[in-house]
């Protein structure tokens, strides 16, 4: 009883401290994000332009913390029956959301009232991701895909040719003559899990899960204690022990090596473009180039990684009428060729890429084009159109858990992998145990 | 003692009740969800709540990431707990004279106090640092081994308990000081008189009848260590590396905030009230009687 | 056991040999020396980090002396981190925390302490359970009913849920009991409610303590993390003890150590300044409150 008292009195509270909403004049959106920085500052451009564009809408763009910050505070707000109407989620969130029963799915939304996009025009890969049925889910915002990048001053020192190494052999050859020539990392990579084993596994058209990577119903075993797997995990542990792989850690921790010259070979998001870019200034140079490949597996796709915007269920139709021209405004070829160009997030339709191109985009950032010539390139295979996990971010943390001991030298490949392959499952039968 | 009391009859309920309401809204109801959540798998959204009985727990203890934790924790807290109290009665025995400025002196060893555990991680991870870092960098000169906290786990937690044992160093000290202050330089003199040693007469008499306050200190750094250190993981090693400092409390948050699986971390919710009431208990049990009224 | 900590050793040696003391004075007076030329290192060589320039950072030796570039370090970590902000949202937090809880757990105590009523057992071990069930132990549950309220990231959410204090209300009936009873009686005999006693004479008495559970509780306030953590997610609300953590260089930022120390002072000085300036009580506060 007294709980529902100061319940009520806490509501109160809040409603007047909440304040008048009802009374402008636009209708207004809410748009939770997780950018920061200089990104954050381009994700209020957007949010600006589209404001100043019409009248009947205002989006207001709020930074909400970090990616499982902001899905948390989203989920908390749904839960209080006060959903945001746009919420940014990261890409390892896309199966949580997709059983939540909270989303309004963005074709259906844009379809309702009455916006025509072409969705076909939407790049494979990015497509692929975020799909059920052949329809898009969320709201492509901003994608990457991990490339290779390459200090080509530690190359030049090494005596190697300014080119990137596309292949494993290559990558090993070049670690092994960066470090004898003294450099401290021969080889290097962030988002381990991302780049190292989900990227290497779709670039090699390789199976990451079972039910097709999670797109044929709820995955509930790994795949990556196969050949190709164990292969690739040999080869970092025996980089590890000769010294030409230095493991930097878990999330992008290792990009503080790459940053400040340390690395000669060096995997990341190509979103990294733009911070490595102020890191390297007047220190050093470098390029991209596509993802190694090993030899004598078949040809797939890199995979998608950062954020798309989901709707979620809850407000008035008013409102999602607002929310549907301001993704008709995200998707036209020009505002994404603003996007992709100032943020180096990739264009994510094909006429976008056109425009770029068109525009001399890319001669002036060349580095830009890696990955979407990579995607280009690539196949889209049933292995190869992304991940859907759910508790994905503990998925991972398991796989990288396991990379650890596995190139420390504690565990053979085979053992890690495998361990890795038990405890994930154990993670992913409990998410599909809440959905039977 | 009969005590006078006022004749009221509703005022005293008017006087506990913010106490108690938001003890019921804040304490209760959060601790019996947390029970209560412990025995079901939920969905990040709330949409799916199935009842499992026992089975979080049952993943808890058969998971080996979690018993590491455990270990982590304990060992943490362990090391935090007698280092950082051999440190102090030492340096209080070696400090114990009758000197004129103790006062001062205990003031100037306090103020750590008021830093919170996660800035005191801060300035301790950058002292640590292995690039820029000033204690690899006087290391450099002793041993050519590279102490890098971001890959060796065991530098992530001798940073983390550097840091911790730091903090509560002074307030350790301070305890120490005024218990030994406290008791009758008689004894001792008697003691000294028959024969024994300086060595011999502190741990015959002086430790013994430090105990109570060495028993008090003792929970008190264990509490601390368990519970109050989140903020020092979470702002400098976030667990790692992998999860070599991945103490118990972080697990929970972790678990909980991140990967979203509620039931999971309310179990562990559950297991940490186990060992806070168990800790509390037996302080409480040796320490003076406050339960009686 | 409080009790004994408190009292001063007023057993003076009276067999003072005084060649011996000095010899051992001296060595206590090194010993207390060197641990506060120890203890402060730390925050020392934080400061003069703060006031390097970031080349000077990088560069090894590290100089060991405070260097030119405070106020440029200062005025930038203030403004990336919106320290002025947050440092006002760990004040509200602080103070809202230390008042609340003295008044609250004053109330609570005195009712104890100066009433019968039925179901004061109750209230008591009720609030007594409380000890053993800290933050870290409700986590994701507060979370779910903090939510259910509506508060997640307001000022409401961020403290009053901290401010039943188990520790605050047996201090004061601790301290009450020790008030004699006489004072009552007379109270009472002049026809004075309770409220007027609690008003005029209990309080008044209690400032001591009050003093000494403000300390604490400041700090304690101004220096909770998890709670914060968990209830907040923009950086309007955050409070500074988080909130620097933007400035912890990572990964692929630029190492400014420099800014990040510049704010964690930034962030230590209310605190320690609360202790320094209030240290007499702070230590009767340490000794009563005991947890």
């Amino acid at each position: 009883m007294k709980a529902l008292l100061v319940r009520t009195v806490a509501l109160a509270v809040l409603a007047i401290l909440a304040g008048p909403s009802a009374a402008v004049a636009k209708t207004e959106i809410q748009w939770w994000h997780a950018l920061t920085a200089v990104l954050g500052e381009r994700v209020n451009d957007i949010a600006a332009k589209f404001n100043a564009s019409q009248s009947d809408y205002e989006v207001k763009a709020v930074y909400k913390g970090s990616y499982p910050d902001a899905l948390n505070a989203a989920i908390a707000a749904y839960r209080a029956k006060q959903p945001p109407h746009i919420v940014q989620v990261y890409e390892v969130g896309t199966q949580t959301m997709l059983s939540s029963g909270a989303v309004y799915p963005v074709y259906q939304l844009v379809k309702d009232h009455g916006v025509t996009i072409d969705w076909n025009d939407v790049i494979g890969p990015v497509k692929s991701y975020y799909s059920q049925g052949g329809n898009l889910y969320s709201m492509a915002f901003n994608s990457s895909t991990p490339v290779l990048f390459y200090n080509k001053d530690l190359f030049k020192k090494a005596g190697l040719a300014d080119k990137p190494p596309a292949t494993w052999d290559e990558v090993e050859a070049a670690a092994k003559k960066l470090v004898a020539s003294g450099a401290k990392c021969g080889f290097s990579a962030a988002w381990p899990s991302w780049t190292l084993v989900e990227n290497m596994h779709a670039l090699h058209d390789q199976p990451f899960a079972d039910h097709a990577n999670g797109f044929d119903g709820l995955a509930t075993t790994l795949k990556i204690n196969g050949a190709f797997g164990v292969k690739m995990m040999e080869l970092l542990q025996r980089g590890a022990k000769e010294g030409w792989f230095t493991y930097n850690g878990r999330l992008n921790k290792a990009e503080a090596n790459m940053g400040n010259g340390e690395c000669g070979v060096f995997l990341s998001s190509s979103a990294y473009i733009g911070n490595l870019t102020k890191a390297s200034e007047g220190k050093f140079a470098w390029a991209t180039g596509p993802l190694p490949r090993l030899a004598g597996f078949a040809q797939g796709n890199s995979i998608i990684g950062g954020a798309t915007l989901w709707v979620l269920k809850g407000a008035k139709t008013e409102e999602y009428k607002g929310v549907a021209q301001f993704f008709k405004y995200l998707a036209s070829t020009e505002n994404q060729a603003w996007w992709a160009g100032v943020t180096g997030y990739l264009p994510i339709s094909n006429s976008a890429v056109k425009a770029m191109e068109a525009s001399g985009h890319f001669s002036k950032h060349p580095q830009q084009l890696t990955a979407i010539k990579q995607m280009q390139a690539g196949k889209t295979t049933p292995n190869s159109q992304g991940i859907r996990l759910g508790n994905f971010p503990s998925v991972r943390d398991a796989i990288e858990e396991q990379m650890e001991n596995i190139v420390s030298g504690k565990k053979t490949a085979k053992q890690g992998l495998d361990d890795a392959v038990a405890k994930s499952s154990d993670i992913l039968k409990e998410f599909a145990a809440l959905y039977k | 003692m009969k005590r006078s009391v006022f004749p009221n009859r509703w005022l005293p309920y008017a006087l506990v009740a913010p106490q108690i309401v938001i003890t019921v809204v804040f304490f209760f109801w959060p601790a019996f969800d947390s029970l209560r959540l412990s025995l079901y798998r939920a969905s990040p959204f709330g949409d799916r709540l199935i009842y499992v009985g026992l089975t979080n727990f049952q993943r808890l203890f058969l998971d080996d990431a979690y018993r590491r934790s455990m270990v982590t924790s304990f060992v943490f807290s362990f090391v935090v707990t007698f280092t950082g109290l051999a440190l102090a009665l030492l340096l209080a025995a070696l400090a114990n004279a009758k000197i004129r400025g103790l006062a001062l002196y205990r003031s100037l060893l306090l103020w750590p106090y008021g830093i919170a555990p996660a800035i005191a991680g801060i300035i301790w991870l950058f002292v640590f640092h292995p690039s820029y870092g000033i204690l690899p960098w006087l290391l450099s000169f002793a041993t050519a081994y590279k102490f890098n906290w971001f890959l060796q786990g065991w530098v992530a937690m001798m940073l983390l308990i550097v840091a911790a044992i730091w903090k509560q160093f002074g307030y350790n000290l301070a305890f120490y000081l005024a218990g030994l202050q406290a008791i009758e330089t008689s004894v001792l003199e008697a003691a000294s008189v028959d024969g024994a040693g300086p060595i011999r007469r502190f741990f015959a008499i002086t430790f013994p009848l430090l105990s109570p306050v060495t028993f008090f200190l003792f929970t008190l750094n264990m509490t601390f260590a368990f519970f109050d250190t989140f903020g020092l993981v979470h702002a400098v090693t976030q667990g790692g590396p992998g999860d070599a400092t991945s103490i118990l409390v972080y697990r929970a948050w972790k678990d909980g905030f991140e990967g979203l699986q509620l039931g999971y971390s309310a179990a562990q919710s559950v297991v940490l009230m186990a060992l806070v009431i168990v800790l509390t208990a037996v302080q409480f049990r040796f320490a003076e009687k406050k339960v009686t009224y | 056991m409080a009790r004994t900590l408190a009292q001063p050793a007023t057993l003076a040696a009276a067999h003072a040999r005084p060649r011996k003391t000095d010899w051992h004075a001296l060595t206590a007076h090194a010993i207390l020396i060197a641990s506060v030329a120890l203890l402060a290192f730390p925050l020392y060589y934080a400061f003069v980090i703060s006031t390097q320039t970031l080349s000077e950072v990088t560069t090894m030796p590290p100089k060991p002396w405070p260097s030119t570039a405070i106020i440029a370090n200062y005025a930038e970590a203030w403004q990336r981190a919106q320290m002025g902000r947050m440092l006002v949202n760990s004040a509200i937090v602080a103070l809202g925390v230390a008042i609340g809880k003295i008044a609250i757990s004053l109330l609570s105590a005195f009712a104890i302490v100066y009433f019968d009523f039925r179901g004061k057992h109750v209230v008591f071990w009720m609030i007594f359970v409380t000890l053993m069930l800290p933050v870290p132990v409700r986590i994701v549950s507060t979370y779910q009913v903090v939510s259910v309220l509506g508060w997640v990231n307001t000022y409401w959410g961020l403290t009053v849920p901290l401010m039943a204090s188990a520790t605050g209300t047996f201090l004061f009936r601790q301290f009450f009991r020790t008030v004699p009873d006489s004072l009552a009686e007379a109270a009472q005999l002049d026809g004075a409610g309770p409220m007027r006693f609690l008003w005029t004479i209990l309080l008044p008495l209690s400032k001591a303590n009050m003093a000494a559970l403000f300390v604490i509780l400041f700090v304690y306030g101004w220096n909770d993390y998890l709670w914060p953590l968990m209830i907040t997610n923009t950086p309007e609300m955050r409070t500074a003890v988080i909130g620097i953590e933007t400035l912890v260089p990572r990964t692929s930022q630029l190492p400014e150590w420099n800014l990040a120390m510049a704010a964690a002072m930034m962030v230590l000085l209310p605190p320690v300044a609360v202790i320094v300036a209030m240290q007499r009580w702070f230590v009767k506060g340490l000794i009563e409150t005991e947890k």
